[in-house]
């Protein structure tokens, strides 16, 4: 149940959730484990075209800066505002309240090409 | 090519696992960067007491007849005013005045130094050391003990309180910058009060095999207290709020000691010392370049690497040797290597982050300062 089912990840660490065309998209327990303290996020200006794989900003912990790439491509139509007054949300509850950005997909059927939950889990059990 | 051998463990590795201590590479040393956190770290550290495994560090012992002439021409401090007792923070220069190290000397006896060296120099500081020791011919022996000694930092406002239930020895009175050869939980120690946190604090060097017993012991009493276990993250963060230098950062083959702002601790009044003509001839010259703290107004925090420039943006004045969120302020903090023209306290100048130049100031350092 920790990384939910319905949502595909990247080996980014992001994950991705579908709703009509547009996917909501955040980090992943992984990734903020890893990072440790999040202090600092970026996020892109409304509007923004982004190729997939595109880097749309940052977080970063105490200790280190990390890119936040874009899953696949699209519009990103809403971004989580929240965030940059409270970076740590990340930290606390980063599959659902701490999502980043919202983005508009150029091709739905794209969604598939990701990784589901299983797959992503032994993704990360490879890398301890 | 690279090589990859195995890496090093302290005698607390065991424990760090058990702790949850999170792991990684550190200088070829397999070392805990965080347990809890490293806000939680540094916070706890600077309101209770923080417990450090730095057995890391190198230690270099120089005993004999000859051992106060040889560290007195080896080192940029005055050595020949410390007592046995005392310990004294120094630079370790090449000819040309830049640094090989910073490091701290212990005066066990009369004739017997103990040199604390930062763990990757340890093996080129007692290359230099002995090239310096041949040339003079000293009469007197240099040896590396680095394996010989487990360190256990404590530091923290209750820090004296947790070891004074361990010890008979009368651990407040023991001086900054002064130590005991006594007994903590049983084993024979040396409790020096230095550290490199800003806090109040001890630095305790016992054999390496008993490393686990006073981590424990300290632990076992500091618990009740808040203490808690912290790794080389909060360390780092904990000497960043400080503007103390990281070798390799703010101190180098490249930045010498004056531009650091350790010219303190460097006596060039000395009849002679490694370094001391080309430092003298750096100070009359006046120093191009300066390290400073600065702090940003805009939006970002400064990363090591980052380049600073001119208040107008149009030109490079140098660059960030280290930056973080200061845990204490939550102000974006760093230290820069700057032309010596843009250095004052409240000089505007510009830090580079993913292409925006971000309004930033010349602040006082330390950025932090001990309440009380």
């Amino acid at each position: 149940m920790k990384y939910p089912e319905n949502y595909k990840y990247t080996k980014d660490h992001e994950w991705a959730k579908l709703e009509g065309n547009q996917i909501t998209v955040g980090i992943t327990d992984h990734a903020q484990s890893a990072l440790g303290d999040i202090v600092f996020v970026e996020l892109p200006k409304l509007g923004r075209e982004l190729k997939s794989g595109e880097t749309f900003g940052v977080v970063e912990s105490i200790k280190a800066v990390s890119d936040l790439y874009s899953p696949l491509a699209g519009k990103v139509v809403s971004i989580n505002d929240s965030l940059v007054a409270e970076p740590s949300l990340l930290n606390r509850d980063p599959h659902s309240a701490a999502w980043l950005i919202k983005i508009e997909l150029k091709d739905v059927a794209a969604f598939d090409s990701l990784m589901d939950s299983k797959k992503y889990i032994s993704f990360v059990e490879t890398l301890k | 090519m690279t090589t990859t051998s195995p890496l090093k463990r302290t005698a607390l590795f065991e424990e760090h696992k058990k702790l949850g201590g999170r792991l990684i590479d550190f200088g070829g040393w397999e070392l805990p960067v965080q347990y809890s956190g490293v806000i939680d770290e540094h916070v706890t550290c600077r309101t209770s007491a923080g417990l450090f495994d730095v057995s890391h560090m190198g230690e270099i012992l120089v005993s004999g007849g000859d051992a106060e002439r040889f560290v007195y021409h080896l080192v940029s401090n005055n050595t020949s005013l410390m007592k046995t007792g005392q310990a004294q923070y120094s630079i370790l220069c090449y000819p040309n005045g830049n640094a090989v190290d910073d490091l701290i000397l212990y005066r066990l006896e009369e004739t017997r130094f103990l040199i604390c060296v930062n763990a990757s120099n340890t093996e080129k500081d007692f290359h230099w050391m002995k090239e310096v020791h041949e040339l003079g011919r000293f009469a007197c022996k240099l040896e590396n003990v680095s394996a010989s000694y487990s360190q256990i930092a404590i530091q923290g406002p209750k820090a004296s309180e947790i070891i004074q239930k361990l010890t008979r020895a009368p651990v407040s009175e023991i001086k900054p910058f002064h130590f005991l050869e006594d007994w903590i939980a049983g084993v024979s120690v040396i409790t020096a009060r230095t550290g490199y946190t800003g806090e109040d604090g001890f630095e305790i060097y016992c054999p390496w095999t008993e490393g686990p017993k006073i981590w424990n012991a300290l632990l076992e009493k500091g618990g009740p207290l808040g203490m808690k276990p912290c790794g080389l993250g909060a360390r780092d963060t904990l000497r960043l709020e400080m503007k103390y230098p990281l070798y390799g950062q703010e101190l180098s083959s490249e930045i010498n000691p004056l531009e650091a702002g350790l010219g303190w601790a460097v006596k060039l009044d000395k009849s002679d010392f490694m370094g001391r003509d080309a430092l003298i001839k750096i100070r009359d010259a006046g120093l191009k370049k300066k390290i400073v703290g600065l702090e940003l107004k805009g939006s970002g925090i400064p990363r090591t690497g980052y380049k600073v420039f001119n208040p107008s943006g149009d030109r490079e004045i140098g660059s960030i040797t280290s930056g973080t969120q200061s845990p204490m302020s939550k102000k974006s903090i760093g230290i820069a290597y700057i032309e010596t023209e843009f250095s004052k306290v409240g000089n505007k100048i510009l830090v580079e982050i993913r292409g925006n130049k971000i309004p930033s100031e010349i602040v006082s350092t330390p950025f932090y300062k001990r309440p009380h």
